[in-house]
């Protein structure tokens, strides 16, 4: 089949890989439709996630036809059409029970990398370095799916690849990211990033609730799509965030504060530089800026919800000003089954239609070129889907011809 | 009065002390005559350094090897500094009989000189024969927690302590999750006969012995005469607080032969012979829980990180080529830990 490979530092590559057969009692074989690059997808890109290994296949938001299951997947057919959450887990741990899926104790074989790097392991999760457990990633033709009796979710005719498609990660996410505020009425939520999970997450803390949202970003087309879904913006290349959100909200600050940015954050001025040398120097793995003036905003006995992707250590992390004014931080890669079913309800009651979010849709085979225009927001690029059934000319003259601009 | 009972298996301590399971830690004595020859290095280095024509003088060596006085003197001083500097100066101790070996042989080679003065030689002998015995005696004490090899792990499963001692006791299962082991035979009367997978298809074989079983408890066994390998182990099963399951400790020591069995053996256990065993009990409790081994694309030849390959597919000789592939589920077993499946139905959402 053909599968999309991670190569090196920005070397991504679709080659010829062998096709993936079943390996355990609960794996299913899914049929790829649509698959999608997500802003995490960037890190591992950049390079910023340790135990990559070349040939590693990318991709953990992914949905299609089940082709083939093992003999203890009861509850799914042949011919199904699924949706798979990014976090592998096994459904019957300690964590599972528990519905925090993406802690699952189970589903990652190299839990000692995590050991090694985090104190514990996390689970497994599809396309996402070593770390996670090695499991080759649905930006391919086909994927093995494990603990397919838990994970994968049935989808309706009636609703296109796009609609669905987001279930996998990105809507979970931005929604969890507002859930973990305990919004309240009235509540007045600021989020950093408007990339695809905080769009989510803009227009999930309305759906919880909120009064007002507050957005950041710097990225025009991301702004305009904020502003689309409800939010009043901050563009930070031109105001100062700290003084322009204590300027909306009455010098109190914002309820609770949503990091939707994670470890490659851009700020102005010289703390970017700073932070830059220091990673450059792996003094810290993390450009943790958002996170930093999130904390800074946030109003006294307030809530930090960290859903933006961390990987290792940072640095000058304003511990005084969350310990003396009573800040809760909650944080977590989203626990997707979770959230699968409840929000695939909202989306069939028509309460929110997750396609609005995508910008380019395009090849497999062109998957290198969509990984460079989302990088680099080119093109007004925010969400790129690849289809593996789509007519790909797997060369760069075909890339004009295959992308569709919506 | 109820007469409490007795465990003759554990410590039961209830205050952690990390040293429980080394039981081979250096003696006090060892270092304590370390610790006074490392004064005496110091003293007689310093000495060599500093006066070589003086020590060239007792010891009836040619004043023209000052020289080489000097480089003994900055080589005691080294290995003083050694004993200082390491907790277990073991490593030290041995480098200082390689010294008195060193100077033995220097005195002979003086002997022959023509201006030698033997009966000064003949003393100097002497003392350095007896600080060598000294420094032997010092060196094998504090090397004698190094003889055998430890291993420690611990999981928690979601089981019952009896349920999991039962698969446990079945010692046939252990190939199952023991990443090295190819097969137990059971004897008969608590005997086993074990063989461990070595490189290049060689094979590590032994006969056990159960020496303590209790069940839903702690079982113990160690291996008999004329094994490959001598080796003993414990693993203990505890009800988790809460009733969350149980925990399992694993304690396994082996004193690793010589010769090529001996290399077999360590690469057997490789460098982290912890990490192994918590693979191991990784594995365990996936199988407990989940009824076989959990494999990801790039864990099919193993978890290590020379193990590693892509995260693709495998091709179908690359799966031939996978020993422990695919996981080997007896037809119709289900895990132990699987209770009545309540299908997820997601929660409801706060509107």
């Amino acid at each position: 089949m053909r599968a999309n490979c991670w190569m090196g530092k920005t070397m991504v590559s679709v080659q010829d890989v062998p096709d993936p057969q079943i390996l355990n009692q609960r794996d299913a074989i899914v049929k790829i439709s649509s698959t999608a690059i997500c802003g995490s997808d960037l890190h591992l890109y950049n390079a910023f996630i340790p135990t990559m290994v070349a040939g590693d296949i990318l991709g953990h938001e992914f949905m299609g036809e089940v082709v083939e299951v093992g003999r203890e997947v009861t509850n799914l057919a042949v011919g199904d059409r699924v949706v798979v959450p990014f976090p592998i887990s096994c459904g019957r741990c300690f964590f599972c029970k528990q519905q925090m899926f993406s802690l699952c104790e189970n589903s990652n074989p190299n839990a000692w990398m995590g050991e090694k790097m985090f104190g514990h392991a996390a689970a497994g999760i599809f396309g996402y370095s070593h770390l996670t457990g090695g499991y080759a990633g649905g930006q391919a033709e086909y994927a093995r799916v494990p603990f397919a009796d838990v994970g994968p979710i049935k989808v309706p005719s009636g609703l296109t690849d796009e609609q669905v498609l987001f279930l996998s990660d990105i809507f979970p996410t931005g929604y969890m990211g507002a859930e973990m505020c305990d919004i309240k009425p009235g509540d007045t939520i600021a989020i950093w990033g408007c990339g695809p999970v905080g769009q989510f997450s803009i227009r999930s803390a309305f759906l919880l609730g909120a009064e007002r949202v507050i957005a950041i970003d710097m990225v025009p087309e991301r702004l305009q799509m904020a502003q689309a879904g409800g939010a009043e913006t901050i563009n930070y290349n031109e105001t100062n965030v700290y003084e322009a959100l204590m300027e909306m909200t009455g010098g109190r600050g914002p309820d609770a504060c949503i990091d939707d940015v994670g470890m490659e954050a851009h700020a102005p001025g010289a703390i970017h530089a700073y932070d830059r040398i220091k990673q450059a120097m792996m003094l810290e793995t993390d450009r943790p800026h958002a996170l930093r003036e999130a904390i800074m905003c946030c109003r006294n006995g307030g809530i930090i919800s960290v859903i933006g992707v961390y990987g290792g250590v940072i640095d000058k992390f304003p511990i005084g000003s969350v310990m003396n004014r009573s800040l809760t931080i909650r944080t977590g890669q989203a626990h997707v089954q979770r959230y699968m079913r409840p929000l695939l309800q909202l989306i069939e009651n028509g309460d929110i239609d997750p396609s609005f979010v995508v910008t380019h849709t395009m090849s497999l085979e062109d998957a290198a070129h969509g990984y460079e225009i989302f990088k680099h927001k080119q093109d007004n690029c925010i969400k790129v889907v690849l289809k593996p059934g789509m007519n790909g000319r797997a060369s760069t003259m075909a890339r004009e011809d295959d992308t569709i601009i919506h | 009065m109820a007469a409490r009972q007795q465990d003759t298996s554990l410590s039961n301590a209830t205050n952690y002390s990390s040293q429980r399971f080394q039981p081979g830690l250096p003696s006090e004595n060892g270092k304590r005559l370390a610790r006074g020859l490392g004064w005496f290095s110091l003293g007689l280095g310093i000495t060599e350094l500093l006066a070589p024509k003086f020590i060239a003088s007792i010891s009836g060596v040619s004043p023209r090897r000052t020289g080489m006085i000097r480089l003994y003197g900055l080589r005691e001083i080294a290995s003083g500094i050694g004993i200082f500097a390491q907790k277990n100066p073991a490593q030290a101790m041995w480098s200082r009989v390689a010294g008195d070996v060193m100077d033995l042989t220097s005195l002979g080679i003086a002997c022959t000189a023509p201006d030698a003065k033997t009966g000064r030689i003949t003393f100097a002998t002497a003392n350095v024969l007896a600080v060598t015995a000294l420094d032997v005696i010092a060196a094998k004490q504090l090397s004698g927690g190094k003889k055998g090899v430890h291993a420690s792990a611990s999981c928690i499963v979601n089981a019952q302590p009896e349920e999991v001692y039962r698969f446990w006791r079945e010692f046939t299962n252990l190939p199952r999750f023991m990443e090295h082991l190819e097969s137990v035979t059971e004897l008969g009367e608590g005997r086993s006969h074990w063989i461990a997978k070595g490189p290049a298809g060689m094979k590590v074989e032994w006969d056990a012995m159960i020496v303590a079983d209790e069940p839903g408890r702690v079982i113990t066994w160690r291996s008999l005469e004329n094994s490959d390998v001598d080796n003993a182990g414990a693993v203990r099963f505890e009800a988790a607080a809460g009733g969350r399951g149980t925990i399992i400790k694993v304690n396994i020591q082996y004193n690793p032969p010589g010769g090529v069995v001996g290399a077999t053996v360590a690469k057997l256990f490789g460098e982290e012979p912890n990490q192994q065993l918590e693979d191991d009990l990784r594995r365990f409790k996936q199988v407990i829980e989940l009824g076989e081994v959990v494999v990801s694309d790039a864990t099919i030849f193993g978890v290590g990180y020379f193990d590693q390959r892509p995260a693709q597919p495998p091709a179908p000789g690359e799966l031939e080529r996978a020993e422990s592939l695919p996981p080997q589920v007896p037809a119709g077993e289900r895990p132990l830990g699987r209770s009545a499946e309540e299908p997820f139905a997601g929660r409801r959402i706060q509107q």
